[in-house]
């Protein structure tokens, strides 16, 4: 069995007396869907920040790709392969949609390469992602003017640009009507197909359980339940907390 | 424009400029001159972290110190060498000393440069506020320091007489406008290239959202470092020749709040997203000082930058070059 | 090792901290639990020992009097000034770059100003105590630092009370933690805010007067006491006005140390270099959230 992407061992993470994570085991394999889920507040959002490297922890192991990364500041673990959208998009206000890709594209693609990417290679790289994302049209124009949806498609287009093995996807369908959601799961798979191991972190049950192929629940900052998505949607714990009859 | 055009341009302008003056043939004129210059290349230096990278340092006055008093001390050291260096070294030191200023800029910029990597690296890690007040903490405690350090005078203040006049230019102050019409080429072609670069897009995001640069792979620390480096040292560079200029240098003068306010006031005013910016402000408010402080007085010259920070920071954020980019319509300048 | 003088200035320094945590108080609301980076305070500070000093030179009543008397019209000054900051900055969602230039403004322009009407001498008040000392064998507490102490540390008293107990009080400790909860309780945030802060501001008046007491006033004095309120913040924690207090006398007592066995000249120094060694070594404070 090989090593997983993604391993995190006994994760504890404290705000001053508050535990927001305790004892947090969970495994990511190369190429999996894996979907997240829980009520608000359970820890999601910290776990996000603690695999990246936003916050710290105080207990617990985080390796990723063999490697342990719990050291590592937020970009270098970036450029080895990691890679999230915020919740909130946080887009670059003052560049345009393009230049936006521009960032990860220098600071993490070029980076890690050690050799720079051209003026033009940059403009050739940002057009394909905007493309992937539908995009295209609004390369010049500024993140204020954008929808929502758009505003979360920037957002993950942002993250995919960094060329990343494992993409957390941080709620990106809140808020969204019901064909937007639909089109950001496809989205999501198309770039799972590609090879990117993607976690998703959700409360739409539908798209969860159209993208998921394991599903885990995160309660009060402990797993409760980590498996098939079939089975843990009927996981009489999972429901009495979490899903409701 | 590509950058040497645009040095070749600031050089013409420059020479003419000078020479325009020199053969007008009023002294008064390079004196009031030159503390625009120096102002363009404060404000400059300032807008560089403040403006490109969004962390405000209120303690310019004691990175326009440093330099100050690096050239009060080389100046020092250079007029009595056999007071401070050992026999075996002397003939040496002799044979280097007194510098010529150009050299003493350069010695300036790098140890203000450093006192900067030293201030960042403690605080740049926190919150940019953190960062705020602990520029404004090291310019009480150089301030302090110097005050108590009576090689370069202490409280009392030390003289540096140059000499009367310059081959080539004529009077020492048109050697000294010369020099600091070099230094604002100089940091008026870094902020640009800046702008233009790799490093300026890093210096935006942490501007624009430092959490999600670091996501992006911008190692946020060390830009900041960097521009933190970069700024002080130009700072240092134009306090340099200020013992030349004004002759005394006491600490009162050179600590001088106008310094804290005005590097701060220029960019702001003038627009801190463009290299423009600083320089518009540069000109503007330094002239209207230099007019109000002969024709009113320069205590309510100082009023006048405070309350027009005040006013541009509330009604025009962006600046005056801000605000000619949204009359014309420039949408996304780059 | 002279005993007397040692221990005189630790008293100094005892008398002098409490002071400095009156002068500080304003702050730890501003900046600990509203997240206003007020750099203007001692502006605000200074203008309270201008006016102190009018009144006392004129008609010769107290100042710590005049500052009590004078409490609402800074209360309305702070309401104003955050109502300024709130339209301007905050609800725009502004970088933090403006509200720091803003307030910077603002304490420069003040100081300015006050030059301009009063010019660089020194002022100082005229009160019955002012010169005495209370005795206790070696231990001398001269009155002109007893009294503002005293009253400092009462001040702080209620305002702990008032932080701790009153509905107002504890919706101000909650807006800075959780700003939804309170409009879900029908509680508008940014009025809390404004009160917050205008109370910040009449605090000012009263660290004002203290401040004219124990020694003299010209304008730019503020400027030192911006070092000591940031340096007392930062050791004592954000938003703890408990931590506030025991940091000020922290502070007080090593600055009366330093000044009386090295000179005073130092005094600046001791604040910053704790403020930047807190900064590199503990950034949180003692009691920091």
């Amino acid at each position: 069995m090989s090593e997983p992407l993604l391993k995190i061992e006994q994760l504890g993470k404290r705000f001053g007396g508050f535990v927001a994570l305790d004892s947090v085991d969970l495994n990511v394999a190369s190429g999996e869907r894996l979907g997240l889920i829980g009520p608000n507040g359970s820890g999601k959002s910290t776990l996000v920040n603690c695999i990246c490297g936003t916050l710290r922890n105080e207990d617990g192991k985080v390796s990723f790709g063999g490697a342990q990364i719990d050291g590592l500041i937020a970009h270098e673990r970036t450029r080895l392969g990691l890679a999230r959208s915020f919740q909130l998009p946080r887009p670059f206000h003052t560049m345009t949609v393009a230049e936006n890709l521009h960032v990860p594209l220098i600071y993490t693609v070029g980076a890690r390469s050690g050799h720079h990417l051209s003026a033009a290679d940059l403009d050739a790289r940002c057009m394909e992602l905007l493309a992937l994302v539908a995009l295209d049209g609004k390369a010049r124009q500024m993140p204020r003017d954008l929808t929502q949806v758009e505003m979360r498609k920037l957002e993950l287009a942002r993250a995919v640009a960094a060329e990343p093995k494992l993409l957390i996807a941080d709620e990106a369908m809140a808020g969204l009507s019901h064909s937007e959601v639909e089109d950001i799961v496809k989205l999501l798979i198309r770039l799972n197909e590609r090879g990117i191991t993607i976690i998703m972190i959700e409360h739409i049950m539908r798209a969860v359980m159209a993208f998921s192929q394991r599903l885990a629940v995160l309660v009060s900052g402990k797993k409760i339940a980590d498996g098939k998505p079939d089975d843990v949607i009927k996981d009489k714990d999972v429901v009495g907390a979490y899903l409701g009859t | 424009m590509r950058t040497p055009l645009f040095i070749l341009i600031q050089a013409v302008i420059a020479v003419a400029l000078y020479l325009a003056m020199h053969f007008f043939g009023n002294d008064y004129l390079f004196f009031a001159g030159y503390t625009v210059l120096q102002f363009i290349v404060l404000s400059t230096a300032w807008n560089i972290l403040g403006g490109y990278c969004g962390y405000v340092n209120f303690g310019s006055a004691g990175f326009f110190a440093i330099g100050a008093y690096t050239s009060v001390c080389l100046f020092t050291i250079g007029q009595a060498p056999e007071d401070i260096f050992p026999a075996a070294i002397l003939p040496a030191m002799q044979a280097i000393f007194p510098l010529p200023v150009p050299v003493i800029i350069v010695i300036a910029g790098i140890m203000a440069g450093l006192v900067g990597l030293g201030t960042g690296y403690l605080t740049l890690r926190l919150r940019g506020v953190f960062f705020a007040i602990a520029t404004l903490a090291l310019a009480v405690v150089l301030q302090t320091l110097i005050v108590n350090w009576s090689f370069v005078g202490g409280s009392r203040g030390a003289y540096v007489i140059p000499a009367n006049t310059v081959p080539v230019f004529g009077p020492y102050i048109q050697y000294l406008f010369a020099l600091m019409l070099l230094l604002v080429i100089v940091a008026l072609t870094s902020a640009r290239l800046i702008e233009r670069s790799r490093l300026g897009v890093g210096f935006a995001t942490i501007r624009d959202d430092e959490l999600a640069a670091e996501a992006c792979g911008v190692p946020t620390l060390k830009l900041k470092l960097i521009a933190t480096v970069l700024s002080g040292a130009l700072m240092g560079m134009a306090g340099a020749p200020f013992p030349f200029y004004i002759g005394y240098t006491e600490p009162g003068s050179v600590f001088d709040l106008g310094y804290a306010v005005n590097t701060i006031a220029m960019p702001m005013i003038g627009g801190t997203t463009s290299w423009a910016g600083p320089l518009i402000g540069a000109i503007l408010l330094g002239t209207l000082q230099q007019v109000a402080t002969v024709t009113i007085s320069s205590a309510v010259n100082l009023l006048l930058v405070g309350l027009l920070l005040i006013g541009f920071v509330i009604v025009a954020p962006t600046g005056i070059v801000g605000l000619w980019q949204s009359w014309f319509g420039k949408g996304a300048k780059r | 090792m002279d005993f007397t003088l040692l221990m005189n200035a630790v008293i100094a320094g005892l008398l002098l901290g409490a002071f400095y945590a009156a002068v500080t108080a304003g702050i730890s609301i501003s900046f600990g639990m509203l997240d206003v980076v007020n750099i203007a305070h001692p502006a605000f500070i200074i203008l309270g020992s201008y006016i102190a000093y009018i009144v006392n030179t004129h008609y010769g009543v107290d100042p710590i009097v005049v500052a009590f008397v004078a409490l609402p019209a800074f209360y309305a000054l702070g309401a104003a000034v955050y109502q300024i900051f709130y339209v301007s900055f905050e609800k725009r969602g502004q970088d933090s770059l403006r509200g720091l230039a803003f307030f910077f403004g603002l304490l420069f322009v003040t100081e300015v100003f006050l030059v301009l009407a009063f010019g660089v001498d020194y002022r100082s008040v005229d009160a019955s105590y002012i010169g005495a000392s209370l005795r206790f064998g070696i231990i001398e507490l001269p009155y002109r630092l007893l009294v503002p102490a005293v009253v400092s540390v009462a001040m702080f008293a209620g305002l702990q009370l008032f932080l701790g107990r009153t509905f107002i009080g504890r919706a101000v400790m909650a807006v800075s933690q959780d700003p939804l909860a309170l409009r879900l309780m029908a509680v508008d945030p940014t009025r809390i805010k404004r009160i917050a802060f205008a109370i910040s501001i009449a605090t000012a008046s009263l660290a004002g007067a203290f401040l004219i007491i124990i020694q003299p006033v010209i304008p730019s004095v503020g400027r030192d006491y911006i070092g000591r309120i940031f340096a007392i913040c930062v050791l004592g924690g954000l938003g703890s006005l408990p931590g506030t207090l025991i940091a000020a006398i922290l502070l007080g007592v090593i600055e009366s140390i330093t000044s009386t066995f090295y000179g005073p000249s130092w005094a600046p120094a001791v604040s910053f270099g704790i403020l930047l060694l807190t900064l590199a070594v503990r950034p949180s404070g003692l009691f920091g959230r």
